[in-house]
């Protein structure tokens, strides 16, 4: 690319203010909120998901996440009677406009929503080689897109496929926890959209939170436990077929 | 159709294109030759010191290259630096700017520098114009190529290369290490994968300087060392074998422990990676180059038919082990991690990280390597001398 | 010292070195951003940027502080579990304007079945129809159903 002088000369205290606002940020913090008074997670209930698809939409719309790519989705599964190993999963456009009519009829069939798991012992910020996704003190995993490169190893390294990289940004995306509204008090935007309680936000450091009351008397999983990533996303209800 | 059975809906683009599968080839070509380099330098192999200078300028010519698919993969290429300002100590990724920088200056640059100095001050008093500045800046001021003074960088120079050999293997050893680290993929994720690129990167390294030697010998027309390349040849082979036998081993524990990736990805092999994995690299890349070196091992060949199947087996071998960073690279993304799946690579040809890229950015280490010896030549002809040609003229400096 | 002289160029490299090293760590001092480091391995500032972010659900509170008929209807009924925003879409912009933006008129034809036609991976329990047979696929559902009580014959107004 041929660049006048003019246009160098220009565009050099334009890049040395650009990074120095990268360098500066924005100082003020939200108000009344602690950081170290939180613990994030997420309670998902299969047996309430009709999957509707009303979260994925939300999300999307919250976010502003780009066509084609998904920070949270929705699949269907048929477990047929006589293969628990070998499910039959469809996620049409992630879930986005609910399902069409399933074609296979008996054996089990449901919905699993999946999203970041927010993982405490992350193998996505472990890979990060620049340190532009983190876990904050309040257990929210989360990408700096003013910092992050674009080089891909944490959509690799997430057990779970949760990642993107937004085709706009050019840098990697993912489910926030809707960071924006849970430190205003508010619930997340999938949550808030669920019409059946399917999703709840949990904050395991509140003992006020009803997670601690269902954690006791539910039977909860997570996501691919062996692979000890220690997953905050905890589901009700999972299926032993479900990848 | 691209997606065949269930991929989960982010996995379905693949992250990783074919500008990754090049960068490990192109490291390991460095590494390679600069592991052959050593053999003579510090293993004392005589038999291959023609091939020294330029083994050395090659793996130059390579590194030089190496940062140029990273750049063009990145999302924000212009933030590449910060690897250098805030490294994540946990990540390997985040090794490669330190350990590139200190195996490009400390290692590579150093040593070619300190083997050709004589040449480049001699080069500086009888070159004119624009190139005699060049050899004047290279000199870095000092003229002194006394027999003491040649010595000091005989010595210097075996330092650097036993320091540069635990050096290469980093270099690209962190890329096995790359992949063979993340454990949420299966195809990727073993304690054999460094072992496995260091050996197959020697094997490419080593075969391409054969074919460099080979190649310049017959456009400068002088008489290929045939001591020289059977000795070359025969590195390659066993180390060939050793590439071979740590494949083998990765393959036959997989298919014996069957663990709940296996059906998915031995799918996947028969399947949309056939064609690159079995064939190419297995019988094409590795099978077909290691049984004609064998037949030069075993029988007692001709010259000529010697230099055939050198050439043939070299040509093989860095197609091998180019198929082999492509199965690594784009295999591990074909199938879903849900292991219910599989999905399609679709390179562009004039894209960013296109098809069209992927060839100018392997053609161009050659012409990197075609000014570097013209400016650093490497033969014993009547413009330069060799560091032993220095050394043995004791005379009049 | 003949043998200094006969090293001199290895010092003159070394200085090439370090002089590069210092340059290094001068830039590293000037270009690290001050915030990073602050929680973790990461710039400090993210977590307040990612935060600022805009809202545009406002939240079922926001919705029950004006509109306390809806929600006591809603409490009555089926879909007391439901929160506003998860038919009536984001509306965190009329919250905080609500003469100015006007919530868009919703089409239950199409908003309804998302969750209640059916589906057999919808768990056993939940009201489902199949549309085509119970309003042949085009009576719109409020004519007989109270969105904010949908059962036939709660009672309720809207």
């Amino acid at each position: 690319m041929k660049m006048s002088r003019r246009q160098v000369l220009i565009l050099l205290p334009a890049a040395a203010a650009a990074w120095d606002a990268v360098l500066a940020g924005t100082p003020e913090a939200a108000p009344n909120y602690a950081l170290t008074k939180h613990w994030w997670g997420m309670l998902v209930d299969i047996s309430k998901c009709i999957g509707c698809g009303n979260c994925v939409r939300a999300c999307a719309t919250e976010n502003d996440v780009p066509d084609g790519y998904f920070r949270t989705w929705v699949e269907r599964y048929h477990v047929s009677d006589y293969d628990l190993v070998n499910p039959k999963v469809d996620s049409p456009d992630g879930g986005k406009e609910g399902f069409p009519p399933a074609l296979e009829v008996g054996g089990k069939n449901f919905f699993v929503p999946k999203m970041c798991n927010h993982c405490a012992d992350s193998p996505c910020t472990q890979v990060c080689p620049v340190g532009a996704t983190f876990i904050t003190p309040d257990g929210a995993v989360l990408v700096d897109k003013k910092y992050c490169i674009g080089c891909r190893y944490c959509i690799q390294a997430c057990p779970y496929g949760c990642r993107f990289l937004n085709p706009k940004t050019q840098t990697a995306e993912k489910c926030t926890l809707c960071y924006h509204r849970i430190t205003k008090g508010m619930t997340t935007a999938c949550c808030e959209a669920c019409p059946t309680g399917a999703r709840q936000l949990a904050d395991l450091k509140d003992p006020k939170d009803p997670i601690h009351a269902f954690l006791r008397t539910h039977t909860v999983q997570v996501l691919k436990p062996y692979m000890a990533t220690g997953a905050k996303l905890f589901y009700n209800d999972l299926d032993g077929s479900v990848r | 159709m691209p997606v065949q059975g269930y991929m989960y809906p982010d996995e379905i683009e693949l992250a990783w294109s074919v500008l990754i599968v090049l960068y490990p080839f192109i490291t390991g070509l460095v590494a390679g030759a600069f592991i052959l380099a050593s053999l003579e330098r510090v293993f004392r192999v005589e038999a291959v010191k023609p091939t020294y200078r330029l083994a050395l300028l090659t793996a130059l010519a390579f590194l030089l290259v190496a940062p140029l698919p990273l750049q063009l993969h990145l999302g924000h290429p212009e933030r590449s630096f910060e690897m250098y300002l805030t490294p994540h100590r946990s990540s390997a990724m985040a090794m490669f700017g330190f350990v590139y920088l200190w195996y490009l200056m400390a290692v590579l640059v150093l040593e070619i520098w300190l083997d050709y100095r004589r040449d480049i001050v001699l080069l500086a008093q009888s070159s004119k114009g624009l190139k005699q500045l060049l050899y004047r800046v290279l000199t870095l001021g000092s003229t002194n190529i006394s027999e003491a003074a040649l010595r000091v960088d005989d010595r210097a120079g075996y330092v650097i290369t036993v320091v540069g050999i635990p050096s290469a293997f980093l270099l690209h050893g962190y890329v096995g290490f790359i992949f063979g680290s993340i454990k949420a993929n299966p195809w990727w994720s073993s304690p054999t994968m460094p072992v496995v690129f260091l050996f197959s990167a020697m094997v490419s390294g080593i075969a391409v300087v054969l074919l460099l030697y080979m190649f310049s010998s017959w456009y400068r027309k002088q008489t290929i060392d045939m001591r020289c390349v059977d000795t070359v040849a025969r590195y390659l082979f066993y180390t060939f074998l050793i590439d071979f036998g740590l494949e083998m081993l990765d393959l036959v524990h997989r298919i014996y422990e069957a663990d709940e990736s296996f059906r998915s990805l031995d799918f996947m092999v028969h399947t949309r990676l056939y064609l690159s994995q079995v064939v190419l690299q297995i019988y094409i890349g590795t099978l077909a180059p290691i049984g004609l070196l064998a037949l030069t091992q075993l029988f007692k060949l001709g010259e000529k038919a010697r230099k055939r199947i050198y050439a043939i087996a070299g040509g093989l071998t860095l197609l091998g082990i180019f198929a082999m960073r492509w199965n690594v690279v784009i295999g591990g993304q074909l199938f879903s991690k849900s292991f219910l799946g599989y999905t399609t690579y679709k390179v562009g040809f004039v894209a960013r990280e296109g098809l069209l890229t992927a060839i100018f950015l392997t053609f161009l280490p050659f012409a990197i390597l075609w000014v570097l010896v013209k400016v650093l030549p490497p033969w014993l002809d009547s413009e330069s001398l060799s560091r032993d040609g220095a050394i043995a003229a004791q005379g009049d400096d | 010292m003949s043998g200094f002289k006969n090293a001199e160029h290895l010092f003159r490299v070394a200085f090439v070195f370090v002089a590069g090293v210092a340059a290094f760590v001068l830039l590293r001092a000037v270009l690290v951003p001050r915030s990073f480091g602050q929680y973790g391995h990461y710039r400090g500032n993210a977590i307040t940027e990612i935060a600022a972010q805009p809202v545009k659900f406002a939240g079922h509170q926001a919705c029950e502080t004006c509109h306390s008929d809806v929600v006591a209807v809603k409490g009555q009924g089926k879909h007391a579990g439901v929160n506003c925003e998860a038919c009536h879409g984001p509306l965190a912009n009329h919250a905080e304007d609500p003469g100015t933006i006007q919530p868009p008129k919703l089409n239950t034809l199409v908003l309804c079945v998302r969750c209640h036609e059916e589906n057999g991976a919808r768990p056993k329990g939940f009201p489902q129809i199949v549309a085509k047979e119970h309003n042949a696929g085009e009576l719109p559902c409020e004519t007989c159903h109270q969105p904010h009580s949908p059962v036939i014959g709660s009672g309720a107004k809207s």
